[in-house]
């Protein structure tokens, strides 16, 4: 198992990612964040702390299960839903910004799509992400990558966060050949 | 697991992860869009052997939501008012590519019969057989209790609920009090000896011959229907005295706790066992309880169907 991001760089990466997407949508004013349980939700509010700091505003943060919007339900036991916590003001017209932390074969985004549809039109969708690791199954890309780890299809990719456990941190696991 | 047949087939946690996952699900119903593709392809068939107006439309609009494919089948109107017999229906189920198979029937013990036989390969899920069991009732009432009462717990540990009138008769109340008592809340069963089914004592329960006695000490007061016929079996006196001494009226409702809340599984006798101002007053959760159902069955619906079989289920 190796360390890949430490928290100074994970803390670093998510500062960068929260100007770009201020830079990028010109301002906090239309933008939401939805994070994708569990960790994506922990990222989302996590990114939104840091620009209402920048813009001295609240921001509009919430989550976005997309369990029962996943292609492989069938292929496994079902799974505990999560919470969707869609923030005050909703995603119509918004700009939203779903938020994971790794981004691998793309199956989750475009679940999380059709999960979005359901809830309203945003203006537009962008995708935040703390790891992409490659691999993509679907023509998905993100709009803001903390670091690009390129990895091997057997290895696994580890992110902790201190909320739920302890350590910012990202471990890769198994060998890279 | 595969079926749903009995509240004793659940464990503790099996029956929080329904209401969690119904907790979940109730925000699609509360959302714009009421429809999720989970179930897609994916055919339910209703058989219901005997009437009901709430368990089938609550099933269908559950397996709707869902994007299942649902067929009605009842007892009017197909073979079984011809005497097919319910291995013959099940095998025709089972050629047609029913996936589940939710049952209601007069004869206790007819779901278990359909799962435990080889006639079918599809989930089964009782929804009502004889006077044994009704779990999704339960669970939707459960639900209720927990939505209104547990003050964000996940069980329902220090709830009182009194469980008044035909408990003889009821699978609602047999079901009831295995999983509320499951849950941790303390159930008190309030009826006329007569209408109290033999082994009762035995029962996770309290019981109690005095509505009054008991309804100042409530959180949830559940009233069961009277079934008006089997009113000439003699069960009590006359109907007016059944109402005096069981029914839930104006003043039974002022002595009850400030929090509360007033439950009935439908069909309601307005003015027997509930008087109108106690079914239709601020306490009362009657028509929620409908709406909680349809959350309760698509849950039901989803954990048992939604995975794969063959790995073994979750829940």
């Amino acid at each position: 198992m190796s360390l890949v991001l430490p928290a100074p760089d994970i803390s670093r990466a998510l500062t960068r990612i929260s100007h770009e997407i201020l830079e990028r949508n010109a301002g906090s004013n239309a933008i939401t964040l939805l994070g994708i349980p569990t960790r994506g939700a922990h990222l989302a509010k996590r990114i939104a702390e840091i620009i209402s700091k920048i813009e001295n505003l609240p921001i509009q943060v919430g989550t976005l299960d997309i369990t029962l919007h996943r292609d492989d339900l069938r292929l496994r036991p079902p799974r505990a839903l999560m919470p969707t916590m869609i923030p005050s003001l909703g995603v119509e017209g918004r700009n939203v910004i779903l938020v994971d932390d790794v981004l691998f074969s793309g199956r989750t985004i475009r679940a999380a799509l059709d999960a979005l549809g359901e809830i309203g039109r945003p203006k537009s969708v962008q995708l935040a992400i703390l790891v992409d690791r490659g691999h993509r199954e679907l023509p998905i890309r993100a709009d803001y990558v903390g670091k690009n780890i390129p990895t091997s299809i057997s290895q696994s990719v580890i992110v902790h966060l201190t909320e739920l456990d302890g350590v910012d941190e990202v471990l890769i696991e198994g060998s890279s050949e | 697991m595969k079926h749903l047949l009995s509240i004793n087939d659940l464990s503790k946690s099996d029956a929080i992860s329904i209401l969690d996952t119904a907790q979940e699900l109730a925000r699609v119903s509360d959302g714009p869009m009421k429809k999720l593709p989970t179930l897609r392809g994916r055919t339910i068939v209703n058989l219901f052997a005997e009437d009901s107006t709430r368990t089938r439309i609550s099933f269908e609009a559950a397996a709707k939501r869902l994007s299942a494919d649902v067929i009605n089948f009842s007892a009017k109107g197909s073979s079984i008012s011809k005497g097919e017999s319910l291995k013959d229906t099940a095998q025709t189920l089972q050629a047609m590519g029913a996936d589940a198979v939710i049952i209601r029937h007069g004869a206790s013990g007819a779901a278990q019969r359909l799962a435990d036989s080889q006639w079918m390969s599809g989930s089964v899920i009782n929804a009502g057989d004889g006077t044994h069991e009704h779990p999704s009732q339960a669970l939707l009432d459960a639900f209720t209790i927990r939505k209104h009462l547990s003050k964000g717990g996940s069980d329902l540990s220090g709830l009182r609920v009194a469980i008044v009138g035909d408990v003889l008769h009821s699978r609602v109340a047999r079901s009831n009090v295995l999983l509320l008592s499951m849950l941790g809340a303390q159930v008190v069963l309030v009826a006329p000896p007569t209408l109290l089914p033999v082994g009762v004592e035995s029962w996770p329960c309290e019981i109690s011959y005095d509505l009054d006695d008991v309804i100042n000490s409530v959180d949830a007061v559940m009233m069961l229907r009277i079934q008006l016929e089997r009113m000439n079996e003699l069960f009590f006196p006359n109907a007016r005295e059944y109402s005096r001494y069981f029914g839930l009226n104006s003043d039974r409702i002022r002595t009850l706790k400030q929090s509360a809340i007033v439950m009935h599984p439908g069909p309601m006798n307005r003015g027997l066992e509930i008087t109108a101002d106690a079914a239709d007053g601020a306490r009362s959760v009657i028509v929620e309880q409908v709406a909680n159902g349809v959350s309760i069955r698509m849950a039901i619906l989803y954990l048992l169907l939604a995975g794969s079989q063959e790995i073994g289920a979750a829940l």
